[in-house]
């Protein structure tokens, strides 16, 4: 077996985080063959029931909500959406952060010094009340949301890269790359990057759980994700006003947002520990 | 300086990003003529640039314009709203530092021991948290079921409880992770082992050697933690309907009154901007090497 995942699986706290993760992943996936329901069919006459409810066209796993949509079956759909808000402004961040990290930290004497200033900036604006305005101002949609959330969390990214960088520039091979004529982006990508990697995979995976927390969040809020696609932050806030008589609507989906968080904390941390131990300092 | 100037340019064209300010302000059933007057009046008709000038000029004397829904200035209804957030945040920071920090000394002190394995599951739960869920499960147990505390408003004390707890939970788990770590690393150093050496008792190790060069990544973290709880208090405030600016703040966007978020989002810029420098200023007292060319 490949020694790194040698090393992964000795965790056994590692081992359970992979498992939830991969219990998301696929439910994602294949959610489609997984669902008892159509998540969006609605059933007036079987609203707010429990948690193992028989209904007339079977078992509702973990009961109904206000218009009687089926609570697992949405469970799983909101999945899907979770995960693609949590990845794909992962990816953003990632892109935007690391570039311009790069050439910050290859070239420090104007771009690094403009770099620090706006990520100054953007750490006096808390991200949650950024992210809250720009939602107001853009809308609700899918797509902004990702877009709000990749655009204001490059700031880490940016800042370890440049870091790592400052550092690497001084380096041999990097010298012995610049005087052999080699150009700047061809230094940047084939010498430079390959060498922050490691800091960037630990950094990304942390950071898809605050993500999903913050779409949760805003989605909560009715500033994210349109309400009618099933997502955990709106349905723990529908099941907001049956708290009273019908708990399980607003509990189940935050568990299953906890799950998913702890999953891929535990992972990201496992990662954090075997590439990049100097890591656990960069914290915020 | 150069934050604030540039939050100003932020908040300056946060409304702008969408293109033409007056389609934020106006229903969209507004008539042509409607919007033309509309833009007039707030000078959106100008070049940007004389826009920028006066926005800020205005800023500087404190004015942001008028809330369009309650008719009142601006930045008057968010510093009406200032005190009761401060209350809830300081409350919840100090929540935050009186559980952490002993737990992190612990957890360094006592490293591998069950203290240790308490303090890591604690900071890894606590930042799994979504806190608005946090917030509903709190308010089904206390005030639902147990009918021990009132689910929302202002008030007594009793109606800080909650929220402060929830607000808490976030920083508490980075706190209490980032000590701990830095704890068992300034344990391994060599003036330690030689403070050891020497017999010096370990809890003067602890507390006066230790716990003193710890404390300043730390301190860092919490500067950074304020920004955190603010924006948290956002939400936290919306669930308990508890009337800080956060929840100001989602009513203004939720009514298009952009020219109090505008205000909403400078405050907190500045009270993040200050609580920083006081943080800077701090390390001097923690560590007197700080304290030359300054």
């Amino acid at each position: 077996m490949n020694p790194f995942i040698k090393r992964y699986l000795d965790s056994r706290l590692a081992v359970f985080g992979l498992a939830l993760v991969l219990i998301v992943v696929f439910a994602s996936l294949f959610g489609h063959w997984l669902m008892p329901f159509d998540p969006d069919a609605q059933d007036i006459l079987q609203r707010l029931k429990p948690p193992f409810w028989r209904g007339e066209e079977g078992m509702h796993l973990l009961g109904t909500d206000a218009l009687g949509r089926d609570i697992f079956s949405r469970l799983i759909a909101g999945a899907r959406v979770s995960l693609l808000v949590g990845v794909a402004s992962v990816v953003i961040s990632g892109a935007i952060g690391v570039t311009l990290g790069l050439v910050a930290g290859y070239e420090d004497r104007y771009a690094g010094r403009i770099l620090m200033a706006i990520t100054d900036i953007q750490l006096a604006i808390p991200f949650l009340v950024l992210a809250l305005a720009m939602a107001a101002v853009v809308g609700p949609s899918l797509w902004n949301i990702i877009a709000i959330l990749g655009l204001t969390n490059w700031v880490q990214y940016a800042r370890v890269v440049r870091a790592e960088c400052l550092v690497l520039r001084e380096r041999e091979f990097i010298q012995a790359a610049q005087t052999m004529g080699i150009s700047v982006p061809m230094i940047l990508i084939r010498h430079l990057l390959p060498n922050v990697m490691s800091s960037v995979i630990v950094i990304s995976s942390l950071l898809v759980a605050k993500m999903i927390l913050f779409e949760s969040s805003l989605s909560f809020l009715g500033l994210g994700v349109p309400p009618e696609t099933p997502t955990w932050g709106t349905m723990i806030a529908e099941g907001r006003n049956y708290i009273g008589n019908a708990w399980w609507v607003a509990t189940v989906p935050g568990f299953a947002i906890f799950f998913t968080v702890v999953g891929i904390n535990l992972v990201g941390d496992r990662l954090r520990d075997l590439l990049d131990p100097r890591l656990r300092q960069v914290e915020s | 300086m150069a934050v604030v100037f540039g939050v100003s340019l932020a908040v300056f064209f946060l409304i702008r990003i969408g293109g033409d300010p007056s389609a934020l302000f106006l229903p969209p059933e507004a008539s042509m003529e409607e919007i033309a007057r509309f833009r007039h009046l707030m000078g959106f008709d100008r070049p940007l640039v004389v826009q920028y000038f006066d926005f800020v000029s205005r800023a500087v004397q404190g004015d942001f314009g008028m809330s369009l829904r309650y008719e009142q200035p601006a930045m008057q209804l968010v510093l009406e709203r200032v005190p009761a957030t401060l209350q809830l945040s300081g409350m919840a920071l100090a929540l935050a530092l009186a559980i952490s920090i002993p737990l992190a000394i612990l957890a360094a002190a006592w490293r591998g021991s069950i203290v240790d394995r308490v303090s890591l599951l604690i900071s890894l739960i606590g930042q799994s948290f979504p806190a608005f869920w946090l917030a509903i499960m709190l308010i089904l147990l206390f005030s639902e079921t147990l009918h021990m505390l009132p689910a929302s408003g202002k008030g007594g004390w009793q109606n800080l409880i909650m929220p402060a707890i929830v607000l808490a939970t976030y920083s508490t788990a980075i706190i209490t992770r980032l000590l701990r770590s830095s704890m068992i690393e300034v344990l391994q150093s060599d003036y330690i082992r030689t403070a050891r050496g020497k017999g010096v008792s370990e809890g003067r190790i602890i507390f006066k050697h230790a716990l003193r060069n710890a404390a300043i990544p730390t301190l860092t973290v919490i500067g950074l933690q304020v920004g955190a709880l603010l924006g948290g208090a956002v939400i936290t405030e919306e669930v308990f309907a508890y009337p800080g600016i956060g929840r100001l703040a989602i009513q203004a966007i939720a009514n298009r009154d952009f020219t109090v978020v505008q205000a909403f989002v400078l405050v907190m810029a500045v009270t993040i901007v200050t609580v920083n420098l006081l943080v800077d200023l701090s390390y001097g007292l923690l560590d007197p090497r700080l304290r030359k060319g300054r």
